[in-house]
């Protein structure tokens, strides 16, 4: 959730950082804990504002040409957009108390229709370009037409990008030349007023509904179009934006600068539109506790799979999911479901299948094991199959971790659902031996095949190096999880000898005839004792704390690569969605240049009517070479985000894992020292 | 005064050649002070000597040492040499550095063995005179002793057994003395429980060297992630690698002075009271022959005939058990406190080790962790 906090912030660039900073002093409740995640996300707002405004000069008029007019508008609208939101969530920032909804409205009013006299300067000053914004959309909108919401959609994921990730100030800025160079520009722009507009009218409690309300014709025109044109693609992306919003905002609202806000809520309206987008009943709720945090809004989730399972033969395992969260996006701070082992199957493949093709990296969860189900079905007081339990347990929490510390999958209504809802539809498809199980695992060869075939020959160095890197780091993490496995096992047998040992001890300090060395003697038995048991709680550390931390590594790291068989899972993966979309990309090219071919041939040949017809097809294969690249750029995009994340994530949580694992091996090292400490005297005391 | 000890032990393919060193007041040595060169068989060879020489009968006889056992380690260390290929240049090394140390180990630990079982020859009252220990101390030549052929095997095979059920027979036999009484059920007792202890302790460290192996090859293997590049995450893992390089030493130091102050311990005190069962059974053969011979001087009276032959025998085997009680039952409270003392020494010796072995890992586990927060 502290993910922000890791991000390194960019140079701060100029003016927005200072209306931001502003925005701090003015705003002085603060805590040092968010200071850094402040930090990151002013520079989300700040790279954003120094990219436009200095792409205004440049980089638009190669793109655009002569629309850079127009152009010159609309970047001050995704400007001012970014700001809007800023504004908008500044009021909700300072609406601290379940927010009445009048004092919402009230603030957010003011800066809106207001310029000048509002108590807090930011506020106006934002609230300036956002009345340009307004009054300029419409306008804009009615005149572009309804593009393809492939671009739209792209654009809106930059944007989000931007904010989303700062990291990679590069990166970033690139496709957001791009943004700002789609003449479809202001077509999202307006999508998100539309979000607004809709928003409203379902509830009147939101804030930014004053803003939209202004627009309220804009708002009716575009509503429908959007509802057509929102992909599911739409959505996420949305939602990799409103990550920011819940996993940082959160925090801002409780302790923190109101001007972290500014940039972090940004996207909010955002998942609002795309999820409204999309007939999701809960996304009205989530939209409006989005805008309305409580008091106690802590934002992480917090959750706790706790294992019980049925009676007979027939039995299956059922885990008690528990979740605890402040994020104001769910109807409960608490609430507790029941999910089988398939439904958390069903989960990732509903959300591999959504997400995966965009290059995100989607969770995998622990793999089927049908030898250990049985097992346990079997043999119930089996340590073993309590071991598989506990394992798959454990697993099962970290997978549910990870998707809710992802931002855009925990964005995903699939997950909130999994979450909250008490019923979930039986997921068929994962079934071991299930039709569509059968299905899916041809398709999957297939897949395999066709990818083995496809020889990509990579322009990026930085995905070559990653990927090396990646296999690489495969390989050494499944050495070195066979290795801890067989430290588990040892550790085991260590233990279990020196549980024998110590009877054996005990029996001879009981035949022993000498008082003195009899009691040293089922002391040192006791000693022994208490050592298997810190042996056992080793191995148990050993198991849950580091080899299950490498096993989930490995899982992830397959993520990459699903064609390659392994032990662990078989999934789609982000390197090789990456590789399909350029597949896709080249094909479309070499159609391109077929047809483009053919018109020469058709040229020559002298005949018009069919060259009218050529014409067309190259037009068409023009835009899907285009829409290819595109999509493979931002596929690229994507998944080179999802790696970095991936890294920093994998680096905190394995330098977490590790230190708990080392307090724990401290811990028993201290419990050893005291129990020899109390056995030396008795081992001197012998006579 | 006698002092023995190895001053040095040489390994020569299948054998290992002890130098014995000998510092002695005694007039029936030539010299103060002599070194010899001897083998595994020939300690043996004295040993046998005093088990077969009838004099010692009251006595507890000194075990023999084991056999040196080189042949696990050996094949490893081959084992190595066939699999340079698979590993990396670091990995071999490592692991070979790691089997040489255990070869060292072996060795030392058969020397000591040895030494143990001179110390204890020469501290004994009546075996330090023993004419055929001071020919094995002094005679600097090979004493030329072969070991058994497979027909001495096979007897001393048939001798065992014989023996054996011929203690199950005299086993059954009431003690009329209570305190040999009690040492017999004693000593059957305590024989099982060390041997079992023995056993186990064994098993015990052999598992904790195991898990020092895996985590020795867990270092190595964060040791190649780390070096894969320079991030955040490779540095940490460096650290973590050198910290578990230095608890794996430690954990194989511990389970090092585990095997040397328990398991030698135990191992030690199954073969000395299996030297003090054969004494307390060589007692009950002797009394059970006093009976017999009492009951043939009975039986002579009766018929009046053999009555001085068997008064002779009679009287021979009265003396002979009794002799054997009476030296028996200071060798055998001789015995207690000897084993007390090892007991106290070596118990109180591993709890310092321990202590040790384990506040040297609290500390460096406290230094890492303290450097790994303070990256973090």
């Amino acid at each position: 959730m502290a993910t922000s906090s890791e991000r390194s912030p960019p140079p701060f660039p100029d003016s927005e950082d200072q209306d931001v900073l502003d925005a701090e002093e003015v705003r002085g409740r603060d805590s040092d804990e968010d200071e850094d995640l402040f930090g990151s996300t002013v520079c989300t707002g700040g790279v954003d504002l120094a990219v436009s405004a200095a792409t205004k000069s440049d980089d638009f008029v190669d793109i655009l040409g002569s629309e850079t007019g127009a152009q010159r508008g609309e970047v001050v609208k995704a400007d001012v957009t970014v700001e809007a939101t800023i504004d908008r969530s500044e009021v909700t920032a300072g609406v601290t108390d379940p927010l009445s909804q009048q004092e919402a409205k009230q603030t957010s009013t003011t800066p809106v229709i207001d310029l000048s006299g509002d108590s807090q300067p930011v506020t106006s000053k934002i609230a300036d370009p956002l009345v340009d914004l307004f009054s300029d959309a419409p306008p804009a909108a009615e005149a572009k037409k309804p593009s393809s919401a492939n671009i739209d959609l792209f654009d809106d994921e930059e944007g989000s990008d931007i904010f989303a990730e700062p990291l990679q100030t590069k990166p970033a800025k690139q496709p957001q030349k791009s943004l700002f160079g789609e003449p479809d520009e202001d077509k999202s722009v307006t999508t998100k007023v539309t979000a607004g507009g809709p928003l409203q009218d379902s509830k009147p409690a939101d804030i930014f509904s004053q803003a939209a309300a202004s627009t309220p014709s804009v708002t009716s025109t575009v509503n429908p179009k959007t509802n057509g044109v929102h992909s599911e693609e739409d959505g996420d992306i949305f939602a990799e934006a409103t990550v920011e919003l819940s996993l940082d905002s959160p925090r801002n609202e409780r302790k923190k600068e109101a001007t972290a806000k500014p940039s972090a809520p940004a996207p909010t309206s955002l998942p609002a539109a795309a999820s409204l987008a999309k007939p999701q009943p809960p996304a009205l709720e989530e939209v409006s506790s989005d805008l309305n945090p409580d008091k106690d809004f802590r934002g992480h989730l917090m959750m706790y799979v706790l294992f019980f399972s049925g009676d007979g033969m027939n039995a299956y395992m059922a885990y008690k999911v528990s979740t605890q969260t402040t994020l104001p996006m769910f109807r409960n701070k608490t609430f507790t479901v029941r999910r089988r082992f398939s439904d958390f199957l069903g989960l990732y493949e509903k959300l591999s299948e959504k997400h995966g093709p965009n290059g995100f990296i989607v969770p995998p969860p622990p793999e089927k094991s049908l030898l250990g189900m049985t097992k346990v079905k079997v043999g119930k007081e089996d340590s073993s199959s309590t071991d598989f339990v506990e394992r798959r347990r454990g697993a099962l929490e970290r997978y549910l971790q990870r998707v809710v510390n992802h931002p855009s999958l925990l964005q995903d209504p699939d997950v909130r659902e999994f979450l909250e809802r008490e019923e979930l539809p039986r997921a068929v498809s994962t079934q071991a031996l299930s039709g569509a199980g059968f299905l899916k695992m041809i398709n999957k060869a297939t897949d395999a095949v066709s990818k083995m075939t496809i020889k990509m020959n990579e322009s990026d160095v930085w995905f070559e190096e990653k990927l090396q890197e990646v296999e690489s780091a495969d390989q050494q993490f499944r050495k070195l999880h066979a290795l801890v496995e067989s430290l588990v096992v040892h550790r085991k047998e260590l233990s279990l000898n020196t549980a024998s040992f110590a009877k054996s001890a005990a029996m001879l300090g009981s035949a022993e005839d000498n008082t003195a060395l009899s009691r040293a003697l089922s002391q040192l038995a006791e000693v022994e004792d208490k050592m298997e048991q810190l042996h056992q709680e080793q191995a148990a550390s050993d198991t849950f704390t580091f080899a299950e931390m490498i096993a989930d590594y490995i899982r992830l790291l397959v993520g990459f690569f699903p064609h390659r068989k392994c032990e662990f899972c078989d999934l789609q993966g982000s390197f090789d969605h990456r590789m399909k979309a350029w597949q896709r990309w080249q094909d479309a090219q070499s159609m391109l240049q077929k047809k483009r071919e053919t018109e020469a041939k058709l040229l020559w040949a002298n005949k018009p009517d069919k060259l009218q017809l050529a014409k067309e097809e190259i037009a068409e294969w023009e835009a899907k070479v285009t829409q290819y690249e595109r999509d493979f750029e931002r596929v690229s995009a994507t998944v080179r985000k999802e790696v970095i994340r991936f890294e920093r994530e994998k680096t905190k949580n394995c330098k977490r894992q590790v230190i708990t694992y080392l307090e724990c091996l401290l811990q028993s090292q201290q419990q050893l020292i005291k129990y020899w400490e109390a056995f030396l005297p008795e081992a001197k005391a012998i006579a | 005064m006698l002092q023995v000890d190895i001053s040095d032990a040489l390994s020569e393919r299948d054998k290992v050649k002890f130098t014995v060193h000998t510092k002695s007041t005694l007039p029936n040595f030539k010299q103060n002070e002599f070194s010899v060169v001897r083998q595994h068989e020939e300690f043996i060879w004295l040993h046998d000597s005093f088990v077969e020489n009838e004099e010692y009968a009251g006595y507890i006889i000194p075990p023999a040492p084991p056999r040196p056992d080189f042949d696990a380690s050996r094949e490893k260390l081959q084992k190595l040499g066939e699999g340079e290929g698979s590993m990396t240049k670091e990995e071999f090394t490592k692991m070979k550095q790691e089997l040489e140390a255990e070869y060292l180990a072996i060795f030392k630990k058969t020397v000591a063995m040895h030494e143990v079982f001179l110390c204890r020859v020469a501290a004994h009252p009546v075996l330090r005179k023993d004419l055929n220990f001071h020919v094995f101390l002094e005679y600097n030549q090979d004493l030329s002793v072969r070991g058994k052929n497979k027909k001495e095997k096979l007897e001393d095979f048939f001798k065992n057994v014989v023996k054996s059920a011929d203690g199950v027979l005299v086993a059954g036999v009431k003690d009329v003395d209570d305190f040999f009484e009690h040492e017999k059920t004693f000593l059957l007792e305590y024989h099982n429980r060390v041997k079992d202890a023995s056993a186990k302790s064994d098993r015990m460290i052999r598992s904790h060297k195991n898990a020092a192996d895996d985590i020795n090859r867990i270092a190595s293997s964060l040791y190649t992630l780390g070096t894969q590049d320079s991030t955040d995450l490779c540095k940490f893992f460096l650290k973590v690698s050198e910290l578990f390089e230095k608890t794996r030493k430690i954990e194989a130091r511990i389970a090092a002075d585990e095997d040397l102050k328990l398991a030698d311990l135990l191992k030690y005190y199954l073969r000395e009271s299996q030297a003090a069962k054969d004494l307390l059974y060589r007692r009950s053969r002797a009394l059970v022959d006093y009976e017999n011979a009492n009951k043939a001087l009975d039986k002579a009276r009766a018929k009046n005939r053999d009555v001085l032959q068997a008064e002779t025998s009679q009287q021979l085997c009265c003396h002979k058990f009794e002799k054997i009680s009476e030296s028996a039952k200071q060798e055998l409270i001789d015995f207690k406190t000897r084993r007390v003392a090892a007991f106290r020494k070596n118990l109180v010796e591993l709890a310092e080790l321990e202590l040790k072995h384990a506040k040297g890992n609290l500390q460096l586990l406290q230094g890492c962790l303290g450097i790994l927060k303070g990256n973090t």
